[in-house]
């Protein structure tokens, strides 16, 4: 089971590596990870889809470490999430036309066109982003570049949303 | 305007702020300003004879006193070697601030002369870590490496500053504030868990009060007892939870789990109710996790969340610091009170009363037989009751935890997370060095006692006048039972020598005083010269016997219900 997790911290030297070795040492897995600025200059955003059964464990774990401020859980469907993925098919010219119209349904914008590929950038939920890969499959693909997922929870005012967020402790 | 000091006496001026009396430690290149710094400063240097001599000192004297032990080492070896200390604080909780030189800023990343990653290496045994590249830091660094180590779950905290940090000049401002979002730890529990608890404990007919190492970290030991005498709770007190409480209480059952009595194993083993104090469930205790304790349920009271249900899953979590959370379980105690007594639960107090009858710890010492190591603790304990007692690892270790009669929170000081073979000479110096008036005694075992005893010449030349006793018995004892018990007699590199070396000389060529007993009439006399001495270390070497096996015993990842007593229900079970 994967669960998306954003973590706020302060903006130091070396907090990534504070995080990675804490999962490293615990054995957590990490499925995906983005750092990023936030709107508040001391601090940064690290969103993260991790595996798992023990979240208990890893929130707790992740709240021990001193730069970690907060650590946010966000139920399936109670965040925006969104990822961007550069993908590049097999595309013989008498096929271009067809994969440029499948692409269309997807939104993916052809950003590079070769002799014998394309290059689509698609931006979105990550559900797309594997639906368009699997698509794509039947194509070839020929080479993939993906970002980790980035998210924020939905607007509480506008959304029925329910954060879950554990106490700060020791 | 404020004077322009260097980094390296901003350093010494903030370490002196924090109330920094000694500093063990080991000069080098890299943290030589700070050395030149400390050479004009009150407070007094202890120079290890190692590193990791100088990290333990540091642990020993945070055991014994509850302050912060400090060390210093140079960038590189230095710090290398400072890493085993720093996980063994890691594991035991002991608050221990280490500095650490690192080479220029300039040449970091460039593999200069005594560079190593210090920061990335010392993270995963430590509670936190800093790298100091820039003079401005030095004061909130400090400071604030202080307030982590200290407090919260306690823990070694290490910082590396740069040589040109050290050698930087800028004006001192005094100690400075500092801001740790990041970092609150709970002091309090949530009232409602407290009633809760209460609740539980109420109800319990089979309850036992699980005290660990938090209790003496939080300083709570009264709490505890008054808690426990309160409600009527037998006490189990975890290996590194001795003294807790007192030996002699009658609701004490002693230390439980692989080498634990009977009596205390099994009151864990068949409670309705465990109250598990700063205690984590380790695997030493539990044996097998999924079989330990199964009908009870947990009551789980730490001041580190993550501690709460890693192992066992609590039925009542309390976050909070061991001593608060106790004074409100008194407090809520006192008013529940006052609905009706306390249970008195007289089955279950008859049925442990039966156990420690039928199942005590004992050992016998046969007068022409070799000597037996209880034996040996047995009379230092009659002889220095009142001596801070210090162990290093293995079958001394477990039969000091289980002989000694322990009376007073924080004599007892060993390696228990880790089990840091090599801990208890330089620990007991620590200890003495923050405990000059006390009898500082470590039970040592030949084995460990070789990894670490270069420090006796630090201990004789500083005047710390520790008492080592080593218990040997020309082998690696514990690896060595182990081989019996599940290895066939295969003795695979566990055999060390009698004589080799001659401890009582080697004793007196590191400046100590050095006796031996062969015999079992010669223990007493040895001892009574032992502690005779003052003006010097001591080391008071006794021949043991190298079959002696420690029990009782449960196998490793095996259930507490299965406890062998003794070598006669090996047979049956291998």
């Amino acid at each position: 089971m994967q669960h998306l997790i954003t973590v706020t911290v302060e903006n130091q030297p070396g907090v990534l590596a504070r995080i990675t070795s804490m999962f490293a040492r615990r054995d957590f897995n990490i499925h995906s990870l983005a750092v990023g600025p936030t709107e508040d200059p001391t601090r940064s955003r690290v969103t993260m889809v991790v595996d798992g059964p023990e979240m208990e464990q890893i929130v707790k774990q992740l709240y021990k470490l001193i730069h970690v401020i907060k650590v946010t859980e966000h139920p399936q469907g109670e965040a925006i999430e969104r990822e961007i993925m550069l993908v590049r098919v097999h595309a013989d010219p008498k096929r271009r036309s067809e994969i440029l119209n499948a692409a269309n349904i997807f939104d993916a914008t052809a950003v590079d066109v070769g002799a014998s590929t394309i290059t689509f950038e698609v931006v979105g939920e990550p559900m797309r982003l594997s639906d368009f890969l699997e698509f794509m499959k039947t194509y070839g693909i020929v080479s993939l570049a993906k970002s980790g997922r980035i998210a924020l929870a939905k607007d509480a005012k506008s959304q029925n949303t329910k954060q879950k967020q554990t106490a700060k402790g020791a | 305007m404020p004077e322009q000091l260097s980094g390296a006496a901003i350093l010494i001026r903030a370490l002196e702020h924090e109330g920094v009396d000694v500093i063990f430690g080991v000069p080098g290149g890299a943290i030589l300003q700070a050395y030149d710094a400390l050479y004009s400063s009150s407070i007094r240097h202890i120079l290890a004879r190692h590193e990791q001599g100088g990290g333990h000192m540091a642990s020993g004297y945070a055991h014994a006193t509850g302050r912060v032990g400090v060390t210093f080492a140079t960038s590189g070896p230095g710090a290398t070697n400072l890493i085993t200390p720093l996980a063994d604080a890691y594991m035991d909780s002991i608050p221990v601030v280490a500095i650490t030189g690192q080479v220029r800023t300039t040449s970091i990343g460039l593999d200069a002369f005594q560079e190593t990653h210090t920061w990335g290496i010392s993270m995963p045994v430590t509670k936190h870590n800093y790298l100091v590249t820039n003079i401005n830091e030095i004061p909130s660094t400090i400071r604030e490496a202080f307030h982590v180590a200290s407090t919260g779950r306690p823990g070694p905290v290490l910082v590396d500053i740069t040589k040109d940090a050290l050698a930087d000049a800028m004006p001192w401002h005094g100690p400075v504030e500092i801001d740790l979002p990041g970092y609150r730890p709970s002091v309090q529990g949530h009232p409602r868990q407290v009633k809760a608890a209460m609740d539980e404990i109420l109800a319990s007919e089979r309850p036992v009060l699980y005290a660990g190492g938090g209790i003496l970290r939080a300083r709570a030991s009264e709490e505890l007892r008054a808690f426990a005498e309160q409600q009527g709770l037998p006490v189990v007190t975890t290996l590194m939870a001795r003294g807790a409480i007192p030996d002699s209480h009658p609701l004490t059952l002693g230390m439980s789990g692989m080498h634990g009595n009977y009596t205390a194993s099994t009151a864990m083993q068949r409670s309705d109710l465990l109250i598990a104090i700063g205690a984590r469930f380790d695997d030493r205790v539990t044996g097998n996790p999924d079989l330990f304790a199964p009908e009870a349920r947990i009551i789980h009271i730490d001041v580190d969340p993550a501690e709460i249900s890693k192992i066992r899953k609590a039925d009542v979590p309390i976050v909070g610091d061991a001593k608060a959370v106790l004074r409100q379980l008194l407090d809520e105690g006192e008013r529940r009170l006052k609905d009706g007594p306390a249970p008195t639960r007289t089955e279950w107090m008859d049925t442990l009363e039966g156990w420690r009858r039928d199942f005590p710890l004992a050992y016998v010492q046969d007068p022409d037989g070799p000597i037996q190591q209880q034996y040996v603790i047995d009379e230092l304990c009659k002889h220095a009751g009142d001596a801070i007692v210090v162990a290093g690892v293995g079958q001394h270790q477990m039969w000091a935890s289980q002989f000694w009669k322990f009376e007073r929170p924080n004599a007892w000081i060993n390696s228990g997370g880790l089990g840091t073979m090599g801990y208890a000479v330089p620990a007991a110096i620590g200890a003495k060095a923050g405990m000059p008036d006390t009898t500082v005694i470590a039970i040592d075992g030949d084995g460990c006692f070789q990894m670490t005893f270069q420090e006796l010449i630090t201990a004789a030349e500083e005047g710390i006048p520790v008492k080592i006793a080593v218990m040997n018995n020309a082998n690696l004892g514990m690896v060595r039972q182990w081989q019996k018990l599940f290895y066939d007699d295969r003795y695979s590199a566990t055999e060390l020598s009698y004589t080799n070396p001659n401890i009582p000389m080697l004793a007196e060529a590191l400046g100590c005083a050095g006796f031996r007993a062969e015999t079992p009439d010669e223990v007493i006399p040895t001892i009574e010269k032992g502690l005779a001495v003052n003006d010097r270390p001591v080391v008071m070497e006794f021949v043991c016997d190298p079959d002696a096996m420690v029990f009782p015993m449960i196998v490793a990842g095996g259930s507490n219900d299965e406890i062998l007593m003794g070598p006669e229900d090996i047979s049956c079970n291998t």
